[in-house]
């Protein structure tokens, strides 16, 4: 019967045309004259509409990318049933509020969703999941043009959704790139997050997401991870977080996450890590960053093997003489062990923190000092006999050559 | 004076000293561009050599010239030529010697490397003002301190304490100071604490290039007006010229009144 009803759908389904000549010039009239499984095909050209309900399983696709023009009034779509696609659209001017979050396409209850191949313009938020499961944004272009944190939004943003793949996106000068709330179970691949305000791609109360092959630069911070548990991130690029408070990645609150074969390069911080216990950290490259990872309190029982550590001001900065942490079989730049056995690794271990980064976490200032003759003694003499520093935080098997794939 | 400065030069560039003084930074400069051919990690690490040894070579050969010229410089008092000229030109024929070691030594392994291809060339020359201003700074501290003082010996230790003071003892004092004072506002203390000590201006300018990005995670606002533009590069720069003019100032002031 089911599939019966299947077939006469699909058989019954008709393409409607909108366009400024066409019988239907509106959207919103396309779509309250489609059947179920329908096809409305958008002609170029301007469509000032807003607040344009899609109630039923319909297929929306733009030809030539037409714009449709919020004029900053609201909502431009809002999607209320399952099975919806929004192809090759231009949306335009959503309009800020301080009351409610506006967004370009607003996707509520909704499932077996597809959004791909759009461009966001002039935005507040993009796309806004609430509730939404099983569905895929793909291949979106979204610029914002954020200035201050407390009146603008994110790119894409879900809020309690699951099995949500994120792929192929390029998003800029938003607040957040992406932000996940108590969103599981998503996918997110091959995504440029560029120039947002805040965060590149923030997570919190999410769990068991896999991020990879993703691009974050010259964002607030990179990546942030919040409260989430089994978060994998993987091939990803942090870069040019340059700032105060700016981090390559952000981890807070974080269980047993798997971050893997990452590139952080040029940040101020490239992890930055505060109460995250059993994290394993393999094959990252950490390059010429000014801290390459900095632990602040209560971080247990995490292990980094096969790290490259390469010409970072500081490579590991913590503020615990306390240490439950394992550095195994890392490659470090500024190692000047030796290796006679020629089994690989250095026979002298390696101390990846140095006096210096200790007072610096004291006493900010003294980074003024930096690479003074003074504090390489100083240095030299902590590590030959560490009196502030974890003296269990050390790599026994430094790697001599640098880790390669 | 001009004699004066072309009579000390070469006198100068034809002693054993200057050309092992020019062999040395040319071995140096060859040896690390061999190692590592990337040019903008060799200007790093020779910045880092040179903050230490520039100062210490200047202010050796600066106390050493004196007391070795001494005879000649009373020879010379007793002919019609004005002191300030006698020393000042003493003084320029040292440093400007030094100053042209410096410059062929690293210059020309760095030519040869490929320089002028490269994007280096203006952290090269950085590092060439930075090592000329240091050489300036200290033979004329140097001078100033032989000056002072007939005795040869005490001369000579006040010199080689006077570098050891500036390129260790006074970032000890300084991070002491740090430490005691952690509770007070200190961005501003540490920055014109920096500007007292040539060697820290000069060690601020390749901070500025390599570590810009942990310079960056200090939250005050005032390193980050000084390093985040080009405000620290060129007050740094200023300073240091300041070390050079203050000491040849005392030069001439000094050498006026001393008595031979």
């Amino acid at each position: 019967m089911s599939i019966f009803l299947l077939f006469t759908q699909s058989f019954n389904a008709q393409d409607i045309e909108v366009c400024q000549t066409c019988e239907t010039r509106s959207i919103s009239d396309a779509i309250s004259q489609a059947k179920p499984g329908d096809k409305i095909i958008v002609k170029e050209g301007v469509y000032k509409e807003h607040k344009i309900i899609i109630d039923k399983p319909i297929t929306l696709i733009g030809e030539n990318l037409p714009i449709v023009d919020g004029e900053n009034k609201g909502d431009i779509f809002q999607v209320f049933a399952d099975s919806v696609t929004i192809d090759g659209l231009k949306l335009i001017n959503v309009g800020s509020s301080y009351t409610s979050d506006f967004a370009a396409i607003r996707l509520s209850r909704a499932k077996n969703f597809l959004i791909q191949n759009l461009e966001l313009r002039k935005i507040f938020f993009g796309i806004y999941l609430e509730k939404s499961h099983h569905g895929t944004i793909r291949n979106n272009n979204i610029l914002g043009d954020a200035v201050n944190e407390h009146n603008s939004g994110n790119g894409i943003h879900l809020w309690y959704s699951k099995n949500v793949k994120i792929e192929d996106n390029l998003i800029q000068k938003v607040r957040d790139g992406i932000y996940l709330e108590f969103a599981d179970d998503c996918v997110i691949s091959n995504n440029k997050s560029i120039d947002n305000l805040r965060y590149g791609l923030h997570f919190m109360f999410s769990n068991d997401d896999v991020y990879q092959h993703n691009i974050f630069e010259n964002n607030g911070a990179g990546v942030a991870v919040m409260f989430s548990k089994r978060i994998e991130m993987i091939r990803n690029e942090f870069k040019y977080n340059w700032g105060t408070a700016a981090y390559g990645l952000l981890l807070k609150e974080i269980n047993d996450a798997t971050i893997e074969s990452n590139i952080f390069e040029e940040n101020t911080t490239g992890i930055n890590v505060e109460g995250s216990n059993r994290i394993t950290y393999t094959k990252n490259d950490f390059k010429d960053n000014g801290t390459a990872i900095k632990v602040l309190g209560a971080c247990y029982d995490n292990i980094f093997t096969l790290n490259n550590f390469l010409y970072n001001s500081f490579d590991v900065s913590f503020n615990s003489r306390l240490n439950t942490n394992r550095f195994h079989q890392n490659y470090w730049s500024e190692y000047t062990g030796y290796d006679l056995d020629e089994d690989g690794y250095g026979d002298v271990p390696y101390r990846p923190v140095k006096l210096f980064s200790y007072v610096v976490n004291q006493i900010p200032e003294a980074i003024i000092l930096m690479r003074s003759l003074f504090v390489d003694i100083i240095d030299f003499s902590e590590k030959v006999s560490p009196v502030f520093t974890p003296d269990n935080l050390l790599d026994e098997e430094p790697l001599i050559r640098k880790y390669n794939d | 004076m001009l004699k004066i400065l072309k009579y000390s030069f070469f006198d100068l560039i034809r002693s054993r000293w200057s050309y092992v003084y020019l062999l040395f930074y040319l071995l140096l400069g060859f040896v690390l561009l061999f190692l590592n051919e990337d040019l903008s990690k060799a200007v790093i690490t020779l910045m880092n050599v040179i903050i230490i040894l520039v100062p210490l070579i200047g202010t050796i050969f600066g106390v050493m010239y004196y007391y070795d010229s001494k005879e000649f410089t009373e020879l010379l008092l007793a002919q019609p030529v004005k002191r300030s000229s006698i020393f000042i030109g003493q003084y320029l024929g040292v440093s400007l010697s030094l100053v042209m070691s410096l410059v062929i030594g690293l210059g020309l392994p760095f030519v040869f490397y490929g320089l002028f291809q490269s994007s280096a060339i203006f952290d090269f020359t950085l590092l060439l003002v930075t090592g000329a201003l240091l050489t300036l700074a200290f033979t004329a501290i140097a001078f100033n301190i032989a000056l002072y003082n007939e005795n040869k010996i005490k001369g000579f230790s006040y010199a080689i304490l006077m570098w050891l003071f500036m390129a260790v003892i006074y970032d000890g004092l300084f991070l002491m100071f740090l430490v005691i004072f952690d509770t007070y506002p200190l961005d501003k203390f540490s920055l014109i604490a920096t500007m007292l000590n040539p060697i820290d201006l000069s060690r601020i300018l390749i901070l500025l290039k390599l570590d810009i990005a942990a310079l960056l995670g200090y939250t005050g606002a005032i390193f980050k007006e000084f390093f985040g533009t080009n405000t620290g590069l060129f007050s740094a720069l200023g300073a240091l010229m300041i070390w050079v003019v203050l000491p040849v100032f005392n030069i001439y002031r000094k050498s006026k009144k001393k008595d031979f």
